[in-house]
């Protein structure tokens, strides 16, 4: 015990030394709690959208009026042809072409039907998915309002069968606003990088400057050696924690509504399986680049699929499965869970189990992967 | 000119030595790619959707069947109540409810109007959304064919045709391999050259380099030469896999695509040699090129979040990152085969950024450490 406590002193000596990378540790947590929930709003605003009216009449006219007044879409341009309409869109200034033809009024009126053209760019399909519905909703609207002849209640159509309402509810965050969404993910990610990359690049400098082999020469155990390496981290991890959910109450009004308690444990087990990762990694490597980069390799796989950015369920089978494999995933999705749902134990016990699997496995790999012969 | 040959061989040497660094470099892109290309979609799909039906009659399960058949969600029929509902959302498996309520036809069929209800669980408002969205189309397409005379009714009939230029089979995924491609190129570009040279310094080698003959900034260009033709063979590696293996063709044309890559990576390779400048130890420059560069990269590059929606400061500020310039350039090349005329606005940025980190890299290059 006295041993580990000696290793520990060494360990915050070595850690608070460094005042550029402490500073670097504390400002990260309150630079991405502001920026990124900030910078995330995935909403379709407006559509950027350039108009090809052929047309000319008074009815092209209307729509066009009808489109500007919908509120969807902002007209960037009323071109002539197809090719000035198509140069806005390979220019990135609209999203969506809409070509009204000529005689459409005529065609209208005469034949009852007409056929629009419209063309999106499609590279972003939630976009031009949600432009497109957009654009046929105000179709829609402007065909049944054009007609004069047409009474606004339709007595046999309310006896056919009539209109199906959709009432809407949004539980837990009835403004669907993304930061509720984000902000909690951005806790794990704060941990992930502590933890992770800390830890992976902490050994192997040992490694790389030698002082390795002083340790290794030396009475120390395998595990009294890991754990003064763990704990620190350990330790300051918490600590960005705490801060991170202080400036989640302070700066978004976000606090958890399920039990703090819960939210901890979480947390300390999930702090404990991602040094063991970091550990894992630097005992992988020779040297600090190498720890970085595959420290980087993983933070970067952990960060886009683990369902922080995109939801795990829209991925195919098998990336499910790898991402169920990731600690990142089970965390994220329970801190979500308690934060906003005040989840309880009974409901995220199987991530619990998983977490501890995780953090056993980790910390076990690496302690044997960790040899004191080189 | 021999002197630099030599020294260029030098650097090769050194990074042919090292070939766990040299694997993870290949490897690292190569991984990533394909795991993001097929996992990444901007589309939401298979989402639980618990139904309650207390209607029970010929229209609802009509309605039911109709929504089942939808490939996004996943139906789950179910008798529950609003608590039984929660209990589901906290569990976190089912991401929504609908609720049909028991006089649903015969409001449908006498007063002309029946209210379903939708209960989304809102901690992922992207879903929450698309949830609505899908139910919205699938109930509005259930009405028309329920009632077909509808289009009789209204004689005045618009049939869109709806194109979806660029990516017919609709590829949720095409957005994310430019932005991919990005992020790899900046990130391992960045880091490596910064390290190698805060390497020399850290070791004590550089003193040796700069007592020399040989110019000091030949000393810089000799680092970077590797790894620009290192970073155009990854490149060369990341087209190949797009094409063959997550099978999306390059529309426009591959030489002004090399181009263009190539000076981003000069670009990124003069901001590495700027960061070794004002380091001293490869973990600093690593925590600077690898976690600091990362996350503005994957902000304000633009293929995860809409740049348009962010706050206009985060616009200003997405401007001065090259990727943002690099991924708009790949878009438009790659994908919408344009040519050079719609991209030179980017690559003169590009350009500018280049050269003005290119001379302060050299101008703050200390000579004497």
């Amino acid at each position: 015990m006295k041993v580990l406590r000696f290793i520990l002193g060494k360990e915050f000596r070595q850690i608070f030394r460094n005042k550029s990378i402490l500073a670097m540790m504390f400002m990260m947590p309150l630079v991405q709690l502001v920026i990124l929930p900030l910078a995330m709003d995935f909403d379709v605003k407006s559509v950027n959208i350039s108009i090809i009216d052929n047309d000319h009449s008074s009815y092209s006219l209307k729509l066009i009026n009808k489109i500007s007044a919908s509120g969807y879409f902002k007209i960037v341009n009323l071109s002539a042809n197809y090719r000035e309409a198509i140069l806005d869109i390979e220019r990135e200034k609209a999203a969506i072409i809409l070509e009204i033809p000529p005689h459409f009024e005529r065609n209208l009126i005469r034949e009852g039907q007409q056929r629009l053209g419209i063309y999106a760019d499609a590279i972003n399909g939630t976009k031009a998915n949600i432009g497109s519905g957009y654009l046929n909703i105000v179709l829609a609207d402007f065909s049944t309002a054009l007609d004069l002849n047409v009474p606004p209640i339709h007595a046999a159509q309310a006896i056919q069968g009539g209109q199906i309402e959709i009432r809407q509810r949004s539980w837990y965050n009835p403004l669907e606003a993304y930061k509720f969404n984000i902000v909690p993910a951005v806790l794990v990610l704060l941990l992930t990088l502590i933890g992770g990359f800390m830890t992976a690049l902490n050994i192997v400098r040992e490694k790389e400057i030698g002082t390795i082999e002083q340790i290794n020469v030396t009475p120390i155990k395998k595990w009294q050696f890991i754990l003064g390496k763990l704990i620190p981290f350990w330790i300051i991890g918490m600590l960005i924690f705490t801060i991170g959910l202080l400036v989640c109450f302070f700066v978004y009004g976000i606090y958890p509504n399920g039990s703090l308690l819960l939210l901890y444990m979480f947390a300390i087990v999930y702090l404990i399986a991602i040094l063991g990762f970091g550990l894992l990694i630097s005992t992988y490597s020779d040297n600090q680049v190498q720890a970085m980069f595959l420290a980087f390799f993983f933070m970067a796989i952990f960060m886009l699929m683990s369902g922080f950015f995109t939801a795990v369920d829209s991925m195919p089978q098998w990336a499910r499965i790898f991402a169920n494999a990731m600690p990142v995933t089970h965390f994220v999705k329970v801190v979500r869970m308690i934060i906003l749902k005040a989840s309880t134990f009974d409901d995220v016990k199987l991530e619990f189990f998983y977490l501890i699997g995780f953090a056993v496995a980790l910390n076990g790999w690496a302690i044997w992967n960790y040899k004191k012969t080189s | 000119m021999k002197q630099l040959l030599v020294f260029i061989r030098k650097e090769f040497y050194h990074v042919f030595r090292d070939q766990r660094t040299l694997l993870i470099m290949f490897g690292l892109p190569i991984v990533q790619l394909v795991l993001f290309g097929f996992a990444l979609s901007s589309e939401v799909k298979n989402i639980r959707l618990v139904v309650a039906d207390y209607a029970k009659d010929v229209n609802s399960e009509k309605l039911i069947d109709k929504i089942a058949t939808s490939t996004y969600l996943i139906v789950e029929r179910a008798t529950v109540t609003q608590e039984q509902i929660e209990k589901e959302f906290k569990k976190g498996e089912v991401k929504g409810a609908l609720i049909i309520p028991a006089n649903f036809s015969s409001d449908l069929m006498h007063i002309g109007k029946a209210p379903v209800q939708v209960i989304t669980d809102g901690s992922d408002p992207n879903i929450a959304k698309t949830i609505v969205n899908y139910l919205t189309t699938i109930i509005t397409d259930f009405q028309e064919q329920f009632a077909p005379t509808a289009s009789t009714l209204y004689p005045l009939h618009i049939q869109p045709e709806i194109r979806m230029l660029y990516n017919e089979e609709g590829n949720g995924s095409l957005n994310f391999i430019p932005g991919v491609m990005a992020l790899i190129l900046m990130i391992v570009c960045t880091a490596l050259t910064s390290v190698s040279i805060v390497k020399e310094k850290e070791m004590g080698t550089m003193e040796v380099l700069l007592v020399s003959p040989f110019k000091p900034v030949f000393v810089l260009i000799a680092k970077a030469v590797p790894y620009l033709i290192l970073s155009l063979v990854n490149f060369t590696l990341i087209l190949l896999l797009t094409v063959f293996v997550l099978d999306i063709q390059i529309q426009g044309n591959i030489l002004l695509l090399y181009f263009e890559s190539t000076l981003f990576i000069i670009t990124c390779l003069s901001l590495g040699l700027l960061i070794s400048n004002v380091t001293n130890s490869q973990q600093t420059a690593l925590l600077i090129s690898l976690m600091g560069m990362m996350l503005p990269t994957l902000i304000f590059t633009g293929f995860l979040m809409p740049l348009e929606n962010m706050p206009k400061a985060f616009q200003l500020i997405s401007y001065v990152i090259p990727s943002r310039w690099y991924y708009l350039i790949v878009k438009s090349v790659m994908l919408k085969g344009l040519g050079f005329s719609f991209v030179w606005k980017e690559t003169l940025v590009l350009m500018c950024m280049s050269t003005g980190l290119l001379t302060i890299a050299l101008k703050n290059f200390k000579v004497r450490l």
